[in-house]
């Protein structure tokens, strides 16, 4: 398991590479989730400001 | 070619656009899921260790793959960004800034994941040479795309100044593509002739193919989600979309 993550010595490169992948696409995930949001409550806020 | 049968006005409105995306977007969502499992098992249990770069090349997986979405991506948005500007399409303008923050971070990826195979195989984590540059002038040209799209309050204004910074810096995907043929570079020509064992380079290639297709569905998704904020705030003030809210209450 240990050689696993050791990678044959390389593992702060590999590891480096692939952990970094995984954070950047969970934060466009969480980022454009989040943008939908935000959006919906202001149109909702709109919404019933124009209808009353 | 099968999509001429289609008409692809029809879904160019973005009322009839928005509902589809948000019933294909689970699919391909689901997909870049299935597909990123399988590419990731593939790269690091069943690919084996190179003869001459021992682990550190499966760094390949995410790097080549992500350095081709870049570089795809960037013609895709710039395509939808020339459509817009010709045929005057809403829809196409909101699918390029739908593009372009995935297409910036792949790029991104390739660079940082590029750096992170460069630093233990050629010693350095950068060099200033043709390959590294271009790509690097990838990243800012999304940056500035998204930059002056922002920066611009008329959106009809901002669409086409960036519509045509899109349009104008294709040129350097080419340039990037060739760049390790037309110059003398540290980088490598072919990524998938790593090992000239034809049976270990059909496994590698197998698992390089899984993780891009994984990365486009995953850019689908994503941009299909995105896209569907842009329409609904592009568009807020359309009938339809007041209606939808009035809806959801």
């Amino acid at each position: 398991m240990s050689e696993f993550f050791a990678m044959g010595g390389y593992g702060l490169y590999v590891w480096g590479s692939y952990g970094v992948t995984a954070l950047v696409i969970v934060a466009e995930i969480v980022w454009v989730v989040q943008r939908r949001k935000v959006l919906l409550k202001r149109l909702a806020r709109m919404s019933r400001l124009t209808k009353g | 070619m099968a999509f001429a049968g289609i008409n692809w006005f029809k879904y160019s409105s973005p009322a009839t656009f928005y509902p589809l995306a948000g019933k294909m977007m689970p699919w391909f969502a689901g997909l870049a899921a299935v597909l990123t499992v399988i590419g990731l098992y593939m790269s690091f249990f069943v690919a084996p260790t190179d003869y001459k770069q021992g682990e550190a090349y499966r760094i390949m997986f995410i790097h080549v793959p992500a350095a081709w979405m870049s570089m795809f991506i960037y013609v895709v948005m710039a395509v939808y960004a020339a459509m817009g500007l010709i045929f005057n399409t809403r829809l196409s303008a909101m699918m390029a800034s739908s593009l372009a923050p995935t297409g910036a971070l792949f790029t991104f990826l390739a660079l940082w994941t590029g750096a992170l195979w460069g630093k233990p195989m050629w010693g350095t984590w950068w060099v200033w040479d043709a390959r590294l540059t271009t790509e690097l002038i990838l990243l800012f040209l999304y940056i500035g795309f998204m930059s002056l799209e922002a920066a611009i309050d008329d959106p009809r204004r901002a669409t086409r100044a960036s519509g045509l910074l899109a349009i104008v810096g294709v040129v350097n995907v080419p340039i990037i593509y060739f760049s390790v043929e037309w110059w003398n570079t540290l980088h490598q020509g072919a990524s998938i002739s790593l090992d000239k064992a034809p049976s270990m380079a059909t496994i590698m290639l197998a698992s390089m193919l899984v993780m891009t297709l994984a990365f486009w569905m995953y850019t689908i998704a994503m941009v299909l989600y995105r896209v569907r904020c842009e329409i609904l705030e592009r568009e807020r003030h359309s009938e339809w979309v007041v209606a939808l809210m009035e809806e959801r209450k």
